[in-house]
């Protein structure tokens, strides 16, 4: 299998290179359009300001590529909420794949929410043998809220969109990749879609 | 329902940890990456490291170990001690660190937290606070609580807060090493003038001491070394007692 991480300089890639790894899978990491294209599996991640990742998107034309692979992507943390409409974070427009508005967390929790918190209502092959419950480690300040394409809800204050999917595109706000066995086996579930 | 932290605390000194380590499974006690494997398998929610060396080799010995233990890990850890520049901060994150950790360079160069916070997002950015009460005021003090300043703890986390620091990891001097609980007063202060996560360090000794600081103190997290180290509590039997307490943990 051909597997492309998506490099735009968005820091911290190496746990998942590794986690990719310990499930005998080596990923290539790549800016290259045609390269990207033709992997079988396209994994966009993303930490840091929303507003400076999309930049580095637009200077590279990796925002006009993302929406329009067919293979299947996975966006995770902020490659996640890059893959919605909007973000509250620096008012950054986004690659319009999932409908929906992300937006900050409200005061009424601490900002950002770090750690463990419980993955409900999980539907489709993502989270296949996925027990109901399981935790998942989260660090983020902006959240996407439940939309129709919401495939798994986490609570904090509220519940809100955890992982999303619309077709071939899939986003998950925890971090599989640091999640202990349970991440792993969701990296493992996108691996065999 | 979002859990409260386990944080094992792993002291390194030029690549091997430091005070003794009492656990059965080990082949080699002195092996951080071992020890980080072990924490991993019995459910620790988070690792710190804490490299306390003082060689010239020190950047280039944290870095080579960062990038073992992250392959060998899957859950989140920070890495702390004597970290300054953005230079020094892009490499431990580039070799798979997902938090840095900074203490007496953030209070010299406040201006650093923004540096850093800009550059890689607030999630990665760790503040650590070591303080005493002098004359009633909680009182930040440097070099591992030995060099006393006149800065407040809380104007300073609220400081740091302001500048884009995610997280504060307070430890009380007056507390650290005594087993006899954490500083659990100030703690509940800080997550009152606050609104980032706090870890709680310095002070355990018992499993109570751990309820307490997750009920009276409001901790996010807590943080212990020895007690875990030498089998003293283990993380497993930890979560089972604060579970029975009705908080919420990963088990």
């Amino acid at each position: 299998m051909k597997l492309a991480i998506i490099d735009y300089g968005a820091g911290n890639i190496q746990s998942l290179r590794f986690a990719l790894e310990r499930l005998g899978v080596e990923s290539v990491l790549s800016a290259k359009i045609d390269e990207i294209k033709s992997a079988d599996k396209v994994i966009f991640p993303g930490v840091g300001a929303a507003n400076a990742a999309m930049e580095k998107l637009q200077a590279t034309g990796l925002d006009t590529l993302i929406p329009e692979l067919q293979q299947p992507v996975l966006g995770i943390c902020l490659g996640m909420q890059l893959m919605c409409n909007i973000s509250e974070e620096g008012n950054t427009k986004g690659l319009e794949i999932f409908n929906c508005n992300v937006k900050r967390f409200p005061t009424s929790v601490k900002v950002p929410q770090m750690g463990w918190n419980t993955l409900n209502n999980c539907k489709g092959a993502l989270f296949q043998n996925i027990q109901p419950n399981e935790y998942m480690y989260l660090v983020h300040s902006y959240y996407a809220p439940l939309i129709e394409e919401t495939i798994a809800e986490t609570t904090y204050g509220e519940p809100y969109s955890t992982a999303l999917q619309k077709n071939n595109f899939y986003g998950v706000q925890f971090h599989p990749e640091k999640s202990s066995k349970a991440g792993s086996k969701i990296l493992s579930n996108f691996l065999a879609l | 329902m979002l859990t409260k932290r386990i944080i094992p605390c792993l002291d390194i000194k030029d690549g091997r940890t430091v005070k003794g380590v009492n656990f059965v499974n080990l082949r080699d006690a002195g092996d951080p990456v071992e020890l980080a494997a072990q924490y991993a398998a019995e459910n620790a929610d988070e690792l710190v490291f804490l490299d306390i060396s003082a060689t010239e080799q020190k950047r280039k010995t944290l870095a080579a170990l960062v990038l073992k233990v992250a392959e060998a890990i899957d859950i989140p850890f920070t890495v702390g001690g004597g970290i300054s520049s953005v230079e020094d901060v892009a490499i431990l994150l580039n070799n798979g660190a997902d938090k840095v950790s900074i203490n007496s360079a953030a209070v010299k160069r406040p201006e650093l937290i923004n540096e850093l916070a800009t550059q890689f997002g607030s999630q990665c950015v760790v503040v650590a606070i070591d303080a005493k009460q002098v004359n009633g005021e909680w009182l930040v003090h440097l070099v591992g609580g030995k060099v006393p300043t006149q800065i407040n703890l809380f104007d300073w986390a609220k400081e740091v807060e302001q500048r884009g620091a995610g997280e504060i990891l307070f430890t009380s001097m007056d507390h650290d090493g005594t087993k006899a609980g954490f500083a659990n007063q100030a703690l509940a202060r800080l997550s009152k003038e606050v609104n980032i996560p706090i870890i709680a360090s310095g002070g355990a000794g018992n499993v109570s001491h751990f309820i307490d600081t997750f009920t009276t103190g409001n901790a996010d997290a807590a943080l212990a070394a020895s007690i875990f180290h030498f089998g003293e509590i283990s993380v497993p039997n930890l979560k089972q007692a604060l579970k029975a307490q009705q908080i919420a943990v990963r088990i």
